[in-house]
């Protein structure tokens, strides 16, 4: 790819081209995604805005128990790797079985950051490292994180991890190391493209749909209409987080 | 106050070898640090579930009976009791040295420690974490200037003014640390507006067990011994307490067990919670509250032996009880859909196992050791120590 | 009387001492100085005259990745990931050095001026497959 000068120079078509393509695959990958809001993704030099919220809804009938695609896709497309020590090994989305107390009911269901719009991770940072983005995604600035740890305590879903060890061979979208805290980004450097978070995609292409992914504030989107007209709820509702994150059928 | 004469410690052997002991802890301590800034904290006992571990028990404690350490010189200074007066330079020094200890122990432990310039340039001022920074470094601006007040004769008068600033940052400075637990709202085990006034009444207990502790040390170092009259009253106000802070464990525990929805946090505390439980019944409030308070408020208390003993205990319990608090209340499984049993080994439904490490204990003895070396170096430089009056 | 004499003597060895040190502190312009040995960059230029780059280059990447982080503004102009197709050099075989290696781009001049790097515990050292023109 050659440099400096031809990007100053076209920006705006070679953008154009790459979202038309990716709108182009993301058609076979995902039906609910319109290529009129990829025409409308916002460009590189234009910061976010609260005009859209982005969130996800998850229909726990259609997400089985034992398939673990999201937490492969998620390890893979931020190249998280386990060093065998599960108990201090990253990780940004689990699955959770269910069991209901009273009548044994069963369930499966990706647990990830809910990108709260009242993140108790944000408040309790002393850094102000833990930040919620304009559009709603919970992000950690690494560069100020000192590694306390207290937002890890603040989190009422247990989805943030702490690096424990030296690592190597990064990807470059996904810049990580030793001493930080990290969690679920709503992968917003595919977000930021236009693209879909690599879970959503890899539930689809497994063939379970039980991952919508949109824009909260969009009414005509497949996710908001979804969410008002189905029956949906949030995880620990009783704390009033409003999440963007939203869980179907349970 | 002008007939209470003052003098530093005597430069004997014992002295010396005393500052070496804590010295060479000290060392072992920023080993240990080192060792875990170099490899990371995968040589830790720490992990994902239960991120703050022993080096935070240790820090949560010297900093708590710093707060606490003041109240001696407070007693003297805003409470009018003169006969604490010939302590008071050294609960000041005391307490200098136990935050440091503390503070030390916990930017050590940061995952990255070389940023701490970055925490102290950068401020959300949500965070509670965030305004205790400024409330450690700002105790330890006028706790010196306290001393200033003590040690110039000519700034005496303001003596009772400053020390009322002391008191008072003192109480939200101890309201602070407690608070940095009390505000989770995501964990049952810790949210509650109870752990403030709990973690004032420990200040207290564990800064009054650590006066007599230091102070009889310090004075021993040079041949002398405490005032029998003010080990007394110490005592019987260790007493008191340590039976303050049972009052809010007591009180924590029956509020949850009242209720349904979170009547298994306590359970898990009281009854099956293994080691936790173990901690808390012989540890917490065997050790470390009744056999104490039997013997410091009991009839004869002519010894001072029973007296150390007793604040050897409540320092020991102070630390189980921290460890019970912090740890245990990360190892109970957070409840994240209510009504539902959740099974994922390691993260969901079970208790988090935590087995505390090399390292975290050299970082946390570490800390102790450094307040110990702040306040013995203290009484060599300047006249901390009382002189024994002559009616001894 | 002599203490005047003795000041005088004073004042005039100190003052030889400053001009000798002061002559041998300035470099003369023919001076053997060890620069930097830096490997070529790929590309034409630096999206900054090198002059610039030289003070400022740590400005440039501070400024953009608080935009970055906080706005999701990823013009490619001074993004990391953009320093590093053009700086990161090939082996024969076509693999890429990390920057921060030995030898490499980075290391060389940090190393020169003994200034720690901090990107690299966390960015990538090397393009890697999945990059974009965004960082």
């Amino acid at each position: 790819m050659s440099r400096p000068d031809s990007h100053s120079a076209a920006p705006p078509r070679r953008a154009f081209f790459t979202q038309a393509g990716a709108g182009v695959a993301l058609l076979a990958l995902a039906p609910g995604v319109r290529l009129v809001e990829l025409a409308l993704a916002r460009s590189d030099d234009e910061p976010v805005t609260s005009a859209n919220r982005w969130g996800l809804l998850i229909d726990t009938d259609k997400c089985q128990s034992g398939c673990t695609e999201c937490v492969s896709a998620c390890n893979e497309e931020h190249g998280i790797v386990g060093h065998g020590r599960p108990e201090t090994d990253a990780q940004w989305i689990r699955k959770v079985d269910l069991k209901d107390d009273q009548t044994g009911h069963e369930l499966s269901i990706p647990v990830l950051c809910q990108h709260c719009e009242e993140p108790p991770c944000v408040d309790v940072c002393p850094t102000g490292a833990s930040f919620r983005r304009n559009d709603g995604i919970v992000l950690v600035d690494k560069h100020i994180c000192i590694g306390c740890r207290y937002c890890m305590m603040a989190c009422p879903f247990q989805a943030r991890s702490f690096i424990h060890e030296d690592l190597s061979g990064q990807l470059t979208h996904a810049p990580r190391g030793k001493g930080v805290v990290e969690s679920c980004t709503l992968c917003v450097h595919r977000i930021d493209k236009g693209e879909q978070p690599a879970c959503v995609e890899a539930c689809h292409k497994e063939g379970h749909h039980a991952l919508v992914f949109g824009d909260l504030k969009d009414s005509d989107s497949e996710l908001a209409t979804l969410n008002s007209t189905v029956a949906t709820r949030e995880l620990r509702p009783e704390l009033a987080l409003k999440t963007s994150v939203r869980y179907t059928s349970f | 106050m002008n007939s209470i004469r003052f003098h530093p410690s005597r430069s004997s052997a014992a002295f010396w070898s005393a500052c070496g002991i804590a010295a060479v802890f000290l060392l072992i301590g920023l080993a240990a640090a080192h060792h875990m800034e170099t490899a990371g904290h995968w040589v830790t006992g720490m992990t994902n579930r239960v991120v703050w571990g022993m080096p935070h028990v240790f820090a949560v404690f010297l900093i708590v009976s710093a707060s606490g350490a003041l109240n001696v010189a407070s007693l003297a200074s805003v409470f009018g009791r003169s006969d604490y007066k010939p302590l008071s330079r050294l609960s000041g020094l005391l307490a200098i040295g136990l935050l440091v200890g503390g503070l030390s122990v916990l930017v050590l432990d940061l995952g990255r420690p070389d940023r701490l310039i970055v925490a102290m340039t950068h401020y959300n001022f949500r965070s509670i974490f965030a305004w205790n920074i400024f409330l450690y470094t700002g105790f330890l601006g006028i706790v010196a200037v306290y001393l200033w007040m003590m040690f110039e004769p000519r700034m005496n008068r303001f003596v009772g003014g400053v020390g009322g600033v002391a008191f008072v940052w003192r109480l939200i400075l101890t309201t602070g640390t407690g608070s940095i637990f009390g505000f989770l709202v995501a964990r049952d085990t810790f949210y509650s507006a109870l752990l403030a006034p709990l973690f004032i009444a420990m200040s207290l207990a564990f800064g009054t067990a650590m006066t007599l502790l230091l102070g009889e040390l310090v004075l021993r170092l040079k041949g002398e011994t405490m005032s029998e009259d003010l080990v007394r009253k110490l005592a019987r106000l260790l007493g008191y307490f340590v039976l303050s802070v049972a009052f809010f464990v007591m009180v924590s525990h029956l509020t949850n067990l009242y209720a349904a929805s979170r009547q298994n946090v306590s359970l898990f505390l009281l009854l099956s919670g293994g080691l936790y439980t173990f901690l808390f019944w012989i540890g917490q409030i065997v050790l470390g509250t009744l056999v104490p308070a039997v013997l410091l408020l009991g009839r004869r208390l002519n010894s001072s032996g029973p007296i150390l003993l007793s604040a050897g205990l409540v320092v020991m319990g102070g630390l189980v009880q921290l460890y019970v608090l912090i740890i245990g209340g990360q190892a109970f499984q957070m409840s994240i859909v209510s009504g539902f049993s959740e099974s994922r080994a390691l993260f969901d439904g079970v208790v988090a196992s935590y087995r505390s490490s090399l390292p975290e204990w050299g970082l946390g003895i570490g800390g102790f050791a450094l307040a110990v070396l702040i306040f013995l170096v203290g009484t060599r430089v300047l006249p901390f120590l009382p002189a024994q009056s002559p009616s001894q | 009387m002599r203490n005047c004499r003795k000041r005088a003597g004073d004042i005039l060895h100190a003052s030889a001492l400053f001009v000798l040190l002061g002559l041998g502190v300035i470099p003369s312009p023919h001076a053997d100085v060890v620069t930097p040995q830096v490997p070529a960059a790929r590309g034409e230029q630096c999206v900054e005259p090198v002059e610039i780059m030289r003070r400022d280059h740590f400005e440039f990447i501070t400024h953009q990745r608080d935009l970055t982080v906080h706005q999701g503004i990823r013009t490619p102009r001074y993004s990391l990931a953009g320093c590093i197709n053009c700086h990161a050099t090939k082996t024969a075989a076509g693999e890429y050095l990390p920057v921060n290696a030995q030898g490499e781009f980075c290391e060389t001049c940090h190393t020169y001026a003994a200034v720690k790097i901090d990107c690299f515990s966390c960015h990538a050292t090397v393009p890697t497959s999945k990059i974009s023109q965004s960082p």
